[in-house]
């Protein structure tokens, strides 16, 4: 359902403003949503300044740096700092991106960071992200087959991996999936963009034996054709992956399977 | 934690109260707006039509405010709706055979459809002005 307000718990608050580290040359505001999960409140925003001097270039860096020097309770999801475990994706000056690969110098005025866009928050910047994951699961991400299993691997030819690139680097951080409006609105029925990428890179997999099941699963009005070329997806992804064009795949192969 | 007080509810995170509005995602919304302006539109069409079928006094009165400057507008909005709705769909008809997804692409082919439209709904009217 479209509702373009959020519900009244859920508006954030002016929150606490946090003192200026002493003695820095060099600091940048941050304006970070905030929810403790253990009070009646609702979520804020409160400031952090962070010593620039003191602390890598990235985002990531930055919040570590409040969380060990401020503020020990700001609380987010981060691994591997370098771009490939998908963990620390938040929204980030306007956009969902991850913070160990945005820079803070890139960005102008003070650094707002949300957590991903329309989820429940569990606290401060960490969405429940279980809806998410049971949507991947229900395209079947595996490899299937009906043929007996040759003895050693599976067999691809150099043209038909090339197929699988731009599509295989998903690293399923969400930042496409919670930045699409038509995922925010019908988020329940409609699989978003992440999983419909995967569910492409399955569908076009030379080895794969179960197009034709695999197209039915998604032959629905909302699990994929709530896609309305809308594009954020594509304009977000950290990996410069396009999942709008893997869908327009997808629709195209539910039409030519008909001839 | 058995004591922790249940929260049945978890607050839902800002969306698009905080998102930047991309160039292709507001042209997505107009789309849908303009899209409902069509119908708004085509009852216009109808209200003439039910006016030059009640006869010449009927036809006279549609005519009179589809002439007065607020008509003249309301009609000026229908058309460059249609205009813009035509070129979202021809845009949609591109993406359906798989092409004009790349990050320029996209972004110049919703530069033309705004572009596109104001300038033909404009010729549209210069057109019509002088032929009237």
């Amino acid at each position: 359902m479209v509702q373009l307000t959020l519900p009244k718990n859920s508006r954030p608050v002016d929150g606490k403003a946090w003192p200026k580290p002493a003695g820095a040359n060099r600091l940048t505001e941050f304006r970070i949503y905030r929810y403790d999960p253990d009070g009646e409140s609702n979520p804020r925003i409160d400031t952090y300044w962070v010593n620039r001097d003191d602390c890598g270039p990235m985002v990531l860096d930055a919040i570590i740096w409040i969380k060990n020097t401020i503020d020990p309770t700001l609380t987010f999801r981060r691994s591997c700092r370098e771009g490939i475990c998908g963990s620390c994706a938040m929204n980030i000056d306007g956009t969902n991106t991850l913070a160990c690969t945005k820079a803070t110098d890139d960005i102008k005025g003070a650094v707002r960071i949300y957590p991903l866009p329309h989820m429940p928050v569990i606290k401060d910047l960490v969405p429940d992200l279980s809806s998410f994951y049971a949507q991947h699961a229900s395209i079947e991400p595996w490899l299937q087959t009906t043929s007996p299993s040759p003895e050693k691997e599976w067999r691809q030819s150099p043209d038909d991996r090339h197929k699988l690139d731009g599509l295989y680097e998903c690293i399923l951080c969400a930042c496409c999936s919670t930045s699409c409006p038509s995922y925010w609105w019908n988020g329940d029925r409609y699989l978003g963009p992440a999983a419909l990428l995967q569910a492409y890179r399955w569908l076009i997999d030379s080895r794969d034996e179960s197009t034709g099941a695999r197209l039915d699963n998604l032959e629905d009005p909302f699990r994929l054709y709530r896609c309305h070329t809308i594009m954020n997806c594509a304009k977000v992804c950290p990996k410069g992956l396009n999942p709008a064009k893997a869908i327009a795949e997808i629709k195209k192969m539910m039409v030519t399977r008909q001839f | 934690m058995a004591d922790s007080p249940v929260r049945t509810q978890r607050p839902l995170s800002p969306h698009l109260q905080i998102f930047t509005p991309y160039l292709t995602m507001v042209m997505s919304i107009l789309h849908r707006i303009t899209g409902g302006a069509l119908y708004v539109g085509t009852l216009l069409l109808v209200v003439w039509l039910i006016g030059a079928a009640s006869g010449p006094a009927g036809y006279a009165r549609v005519q009179w405010f589809m002439g007065s400057i607020i008509g003249q507008l309301i009609l000026f909005g229908y058309t460059w709706a249609l205009i813009h709705h035509l070129i979202g769909g021809v845009r949609h008809l591109v993406w359906d055979v798989g092409l004009g997804f790349g990050p320029e692409a996209r972004e110049n082919m919703a530069r033309l459809n705004i572009i596109g439209s104001i300038v033909l709904t404009i010729l549209i009217w210069v057109v019509a002005l002088i032929v009237r």
